[in-house]
């Protein structure tokens, strides 16, 4: 999803520096040759049909060329294509997350939930982010496709990680799907989006590990985790 | 547990947008429809059991049991 969307960015540019090379050089020719120095009485042209033509289908046009990917790109980022392989819940409370992993539950009762808090200001360490980094991340495997519900118990929230692509309102009562798939290893932050009070810069922070390493991870780190909850 | 099986709910060619509220309440209403035609012993219902857990919040879950254990459940059982 991310690299359609650079790839959107892309598409856009190059037109984008098409009409600023044009309009640039039909400004700096006018100002050129038009100097009243060098030409100081004006022509006066009020009519020409090829120019009137031209300037309005090719600016009619161009737009067409850049609808046609932006749509293609909104609609085929709604569509779930393959079965996701994890599903994460992401439930925002005022002023924290509540992420839940209930995929090996065997009954109701909650095996691997835990909250995700922003570190306050005093407690953060050398190197960590002012207002960015949280207490529990969000573990998922790379290159895995992901589907994250998301949902708030109490004001509407968002869960929005730029990196990934992703920007999906929390509301109460409400489910919310996105599919994601993150391609590389790493750390990704993200912050609330919808106005939810004083503590709306809360954030959100999604680790990705390798496959191979996420049973692990979540069978060892997040289990003792809720344990103490 | 190292090696856990990477497996959830599907998708559900029934809830094909970004709004899956419905997926997660008609999941749950599967499975105690399930349980009732069934009964408990039956394992068939199991995967139901799975899916609904997987798309619903804990707390939403918690609710609707309570509200079955009252009789004032607002879906068809």
């Amino acid at each position: 999803m991310m690299q359609g969307i650079i790839d959107l960015h892309h598409d856009i540019f190059f037109f984008l520096i098409l009409i600023l090379v044009f309009v640039s050089r039909i400004l700096v020719r006018a100002l050129w040759h038009f100097h009243y120095k060098k030409n100081p009485i004006p022509q006066r042209i009020v009519h020409g049909t090829t120019i009137e033509i031209l300037r309005t289908i090719f600016p009619s046009i161009i737009p067409m060329f850049i609808a046609i990917p932006s749509f293609a790109l909104l609609y085929s980022m709604d569509e779930v294509v393959v079965d996701p392989a994890i599903t994460i819940k992401a439930i925002g409370h005022q002023w924290y997350r509540t992420y839940e992993y209930s995929d090996y539950n065997s009954s109701d009762e909650q095996s691997l939930t835990f909250d995700s808090y922003t570190i306050p200001e005093d407690d953060l360490e050398l190197g960590q982010s002012r207002l960015l980094e949280v207490d529990n991340r969000v573990v998922v495997p790379a290159k895995t496709h992901l589907r994250i519900l998301v949902t708030s118990a109490d004001v509407p929230h968002s869960w929005a990680v730029p990196s990934l692509g992703v920007k999906c309102d929390a509301v109460p009562g409400r489910l919310n799907q996105i599919s994601i798939s993150v391609q590389r290893e790493g750390v990704y932050y993200g912050q609330c989006s919808e106005i939810c009070g004083t503590n709306h810069a809360f954030s959100i922070v999604v680790e990705a590990v390798p496959r191979k390493d996420y049973g692990s991870r979540v069978s060892n780190q997040l289990i003792p985790q809720s344990g103490e909850a | 547990m190292a090696d856990i099986d990477l497996k959830t709910a599907p998708a559900d060619f029934r809830f094909p947008t970004t709004n899956q509220t419905r997926h997660c309440f008609t999941r749950y209403i599967e499975f105690h429809r399930c349980i009732a035609a069934k009964g408990e012993e039956s394992g068939d219902c199991e995967k139901f059991a799975k899916y609904y857990r997987s798309l619903c919040p804990g707390e939403w879950v918690d609710k609707w049991n309570e509200q079955r254990e009252s009789g004032n459940f607002p879906g068809p059982l």
